[in-house]
């Protein structure tokens, strides 16, 4: 939280986080002058954005952006997650590690915001809470506690009534996730 | 309203000559048409003189003119003795009109019926019969009297289709894909107009096109006209093929809008033409600022009336009835007043994408049906009369004239220029989340389709003006011949596909999980977007808060707008679920999957049991079919309601069958686990009682039931039928009212329960019904237990025994007016199977003890 990154940013830096998230010179030194003002405000790291009034559930993504970013690389590392996937990365030969902007990580991403206690499984009361986050009041906790029952049901193959990873990822095989969690980056 | 009519048809018929008997036949078009948007009785408007030349074909009579004159003095002499003639002249129009869709409805059947529907497309279908019609007619008459007329098109034929496309496209696909349909509509239709025109006028001048006498004005216009991709067509290959929802949007987008840039081109054009191309200097800069006026006007105009119907939609509980009524008249009255002020009509598509929602969710699901299909028929009908005509002038010659030059070039001007959407594509993709793809481009091109639209508007031209009128007409039919038939539809575009293999589209609804996570994604990356700063496509979701916030509460009845979103989502993957349930046949299924289904609208674990009993006892379809009514009601309070009255009731199916059972022979055990189960309830519903405060209510209920059974049973002759239902029924009647009881005193509150649990009780009456005639059939030949075990085996252990009837029975009476038929069925029969009473006797007794505890 807060911690400063340095006023400039230096070329070596950005050709480590270019190489590590694929983003293009510019767009880092766009999203690098973003950091900066982001970092400012007086709440610290983000604190200006989480001011604003938004849904539960994007609070939520800010507030884990904040926990997980400490400096500029660990934000652009997460930022990477939303980077559309392109066509030459596609043809490609699979690179040594799986990039940040794969469909696992994008998943991985999603699934860790539902995930609150990091046991790698999401069990209803998490389910509950995301649900609740993202409906609103209008909605009983009966009808959402159905819901929830029918998602976890609909997902679960092992019977221990929590999603897995695994379970999450099979459920959403069908789902064009690259195109559905990205985002386009200026160039 | 029908005397009207006649009025105004006399009165037409008395001004009108033959050429003008378009305007003579409104009469009838107005008399007799509610909703405006009704398409056969605009047919009749232009209808009139091919109905005179099609009666002079058929009888082989007078000239068709002349005919006609004779048709309006009959009219004015008529009523006398000339019976037949005068009707037949009142008729006429309607009557050849109905036919003629008739005919071509009855082609679509054979059309979809048959195996070359995967080869000779629709539109093809219709052009082709249009072609034959035209051909009759023709030879008839010699001369062909059709005249597409202006008013006809624009007001009547084209709403109605793209009042459809609107209403039903996807609002979310297409706002996400508005920029590249924007692009590809504006643009590239902008640059196929002036390319087409252009190089026209072009190979004109180099020779290449001797006999059309035309300026580059004359050209222009025909490029606007021809450039304009057709909704219609596309919409109609694309759904064939399935092919992806992106490319979809996109190119159906397109067509719709770019028909907006073809109008405002057009009339644009028109007005050049009329005032004569000299004026075109100041026209140019009309020209630039009008096209965004016409437009944008439009829209608003489609917006506000959108805002208008959802407001009025709103309060029409009440009158269900009119409800759809409301839907086409707002979506109409948009185009009309669209049109009045000579923006650009067709955008008030934007009426229907905007008010989709908030329509949807509040009229009830049987106006939603009805909207869908009127609006599904009306469109196919306007498109059946567009593609016939199409038809038809394509056979009349003194309409067209030949010019290999004009044709040649404009097919190749076309596909030359349809291919420009690369170029197009390649600059969107820069700003595009997804990028076209190659594969994705070359289809796009491909699908450059020319349908009705143009047809139609190139038949509006005027021939004194636009003097290469005929030649224009002659190549936009070939050009609509050749992209609808061979180019594009069933004969190359679905090999095309498969052999580029382009996505198709999975039509795999989805599912709860896809549903809850994907709308996560959507707050995900609106959140990701504003840490990134950056304003992108996810940030028109602020306009989803705006409208959560003011619009919806300003246009969803207040029972929807406290549903979510989710919620209905929800609900339909659970209707589906049921659906797919009763699909696959009750007796397939474990009770562990039917939870699914049944946890619909139920929370509560109870219920589920109850279905599942009920299911196991072989039934389980008729009552999937009130889970389903139950559900389908969806709105949520009702459907509470329905589901609280279902909670309290369901088990009663199955007792009715112990209780039948009681009425014959059956094994001790069973007999006892029900009798203990009916104590139990009863000890139950008394310790309601005896909790519930409001004693006196639940009596003066009872009696009131007792008074409405009395009455029921009345019918059938007084007291001694009901006696015999109280000999046989007594352990029905028992375990069912403390039940109603327990009902009753569950939600009190509720005065509708009491009606509901008639209803329910209803339900189950009839139910005896297939019981007892089983009886009869069965049991008084015999008079042996045998046929009443083989009988209660049917119950109990479902797919054994005869659940058929049963079902049947119990799907279609639950209708509370059938309960008197039934009821009196049961009891006649229940008088001739008259024997039985002895083995009933060891249970009666402890039952009707029972029944004095309660």
């Amino acid at each position: 939280m807060g911690s400063r990154a340095s006023t400039l940013l230096r070329e070596e830096e950005i050709e480590e986080i270019k190489k590590e998230t694929g983003f293009s010179h510019s767009q880092i030194t766009r999203l690098y002058s973003r950091f900066t003002s982001l970092d400012k405000g007086e709440n610290g790291f983000l604190g200006r954005i989480i001011k604003i009034p938004e849904s539960p559930m994007c609070r939520r993504v800010v507030v884990s952006f904040r926990e997980d970013q400490v400096n500029f690389k660990g934000f652009m590392r997460t930022l990477a997650h939303f980077r559309p996937i392109e066509d030459n990365e596609k043809n490609k030969n699979p690179p040594t590690s799986e990039p940040l902007n794969s469909r696992t990580n994008k998943l991985l991403f999603a699934f860790r915001l539902y995930d609150l206690d990091r046991d790698d499984k999401i069990s209803r009361d998490e389910l509950l809470q995301v649900l609740r986050m993202m409906v609103g009041v209008n909605i009983s906790d009966d009808q959402l506690g159905s819901i929830a029952d029918r998602t976890i049901q609909e997902a679960d193959t092992n019977g221990d009534n929590c999603i897995s990873f695994q379970e999450f990822i099979k459920v959403l095989e069908k789902v064009d996730v690259e195109q559905k969690m990205s985002i386009r980056f200026l160039h | 309203m029908l005397l009207l009519g006649v009025t105004l048809l006399l009165l037409a018929a008395a001004g009108a000559d033959p050429s003008g008997s378009a305007a003579s036949l409104r009469g009838p078009l107005h008399a007799s048409a509610p909703p405006p948007r009704l398409l056969p009785q605009p047919v009749p408007e232009y209808g009139a003189p091919g109905v005179a030349s099609a009666r002079s074909a058929a009888e082989a009579a007078v000239g068709t003119g002349k005919e006609e004159l004779e048709a309006a003095e009959q009219q004015h002499h008529g009523g006398g003795y000339r019976v037949v003639q005068w009707e037949w002249s009142y008729v006429q129009t309607p009557y050849i009109i109905a036919i003629w869709l008739l005919v071509a409805s009855v082609a679509k059947i054979f059309h979809f019926s048959q195996r070359f529907t995967t080869v000779v497309p629709e539109s093809c279908m219709l052009i082709l019969l249009g072609l034959v019609l035209g051909g009759v007619v023709l030879l008839a008459s010699k001369k062909q009297l059709y005249q597409l007329d202006p008013s006809l098109f624009f007001l009547f034929l084209l709403p109605t289709i793209v009042g459809d496309a609107g209403y039903f496209m996807p609002a979310r696909l297409f706002f996400d894909n508005l920029g590249a349909i924007l692009t590809y509509a504006v643009v590239g239709t902008l640059w196929n107009a002036f390319c087409t025109g252009f190089c026209l006028y072009a190979a004109k001048l180099l020779g290449i096109i001797e006999q059309v006498k035309a300026d580059l004005m004359d050209f222009l216009l025909f490029g606007a006209l021809i450039s304009a991709v057709d909704p219609v067509a596309v919409l109609a290959v694309f759904e064939e093929v399935h092919i992806n929802e992106m490319l979809f949007i996109i190119v159906f987008g397109e067509s719709l809008l770019n028909d907006a840039v073809t109008q405002v081109l057009y009339k644009v054009y028109i007005s050049f033409v009329e005032v004569g191309v000299e004026n075109v200097q100041t026209a140019d800069y009309f020209k630039g600022v009008s096209f965004l006026i016409v437009s944008i006007g439009g829209t608003l105009v489609g917006l506000v009336f959108a805002v208008i119907l959802g407001f009025i939609t709103r309060f029409t509980k009440k009158v269900r009835i009119i409800e759809p009524l409301f839907v086409f008249l707002m979506v109409y009255l948009a185009y009309l007043t669209a049109e009045l002020f000579s923006l650009s009509a067709i955008l008030m598509t934007f009426c229907g994408i905007g008010a989709n929602k908030y329509v949807e969710a509040n009229i009830s699901q049987k106006s939603r049906t009805t909207v869908k299909y009127t609006m599904k028929t009306l469109a196919s009908i306007a498109e059946t009369i567009i593609f016939i005509f199409l038809g038809i002038s394509a056979v009349d010659k003194s309409k067209w004239a030949w010019d290999t030059g004009l044709v040649s070039c404009t097919l190749v001007f076309i596909f030359v220029f349809r291919a420009a959407v690369v170029g197009q594509t390649w600059v969107l993709n820069r700003f595009r989340l997804v990028p076209l793809d190659k594969i994705d481009q070359v289809v796009m091109s491909y699908g450059g389709l020319r349908g009705a639209v143009a047809f139609a508007l190139v038949v509006l031209l005027d021939g004194e003006r636009v003097k290469a009128k005929d030649y224009f007409v002659a190549t936009t039919i070939v050009v609509v011949f050749f992209t609808v038939m061979f180019q594009f539809q069933g004969l190359t575009i679905k090999p095309l596909v498969k052999w580029l293999k382009v996505p198709r589209s999975t039509n795999s609804k989805p599912t709860i999980n896809e549903e809850i996570h994907e709308r996560a994604f959507d707050h995900i990356l609106t959140a990701v977007e504003d840490i990134a700063g950056l304003q992108g496509y996810h940030h028109w979701r602020d306009w989803e808060q705006f409208d959560k916030n003011y619009l919806s509460k300003l246009l969803l009845r207040k029972s929807v707008y406290r549903k979510s979103e989710l919620w209905e989502a929800y609900q339909k993957i659970n209707i589906r679920d049921a659906i797919s349930v009763i699909d696959q046949g009750g007796n397939v299924l474990t009770s562990a999957r039917l939870s699914l289904p049944s946890m619909a609208s139920r929370a509560s674990f109870p219920e589920v049991t109850n279905v599942t009993n009920y299911r196991e006892n072989g039934s389980g379809v008729c009552l999937d079919l009130q889970v389903i009514d139950n559900v389908s009601g969806s709105k949520v309070e009702e459907d509470m309601e329905t589901h609280h009255v279902l909670a309290g009731n369901l088990y009663k199916p199955r007792r009715r069958y112990q209780s039948h059972y009681s009425r014959h022979f059956m094994p001790l055990g069973e007999k006892e686990r029900q009798d203990r189960e009916v104590f139990q309830r009863n000890m139950r519903s008394r310790m309601e009682t005896f909790k519930s405060t409001r004693h006196k209510r639940h009596k003066k209920e009872r009696s009131l039931k007792k008074q409405r059974r009395g009455s029921d049973t009345k019918d059938d002759g007084g007291d001694k039928p009901r006696r015999n239902v109280s000999w046989q029924d007594k352990p029905v009647v028992v375990p069912v009212e403390p039940e109603d009881d327990k009902a009753d005193h569950s939600d009190p509150e509720k005065e509708e329960d009491v009606g509901i649990t008639f209803t329910a009780r209803k339900a189950e009456t009839p139910k005896q019904r297939p019981k007892s005639a089983l009886d009869v059939c069965q049991s008084p030949p015999p008079h042996t237990p045998s046929p009443p075990t083989e009988d209660s085996h049917l119950p109990w252990k479902g797919s054994v025994g005869s659940p058929p009837p049963c079902v049947s029975v119990e799907a279609t009476k639950i209708i509370p007016v059938d309960l008197q038929q039934a009821w009196n069925q049961s009891i006649s029969s229940l008088e001739s199977v008259s024997s039985p009473p002895a083995p009933a006797e060891p249970v009666h007794p402890r039952v009707s003890a029972l029944s004095r505890l309660g």
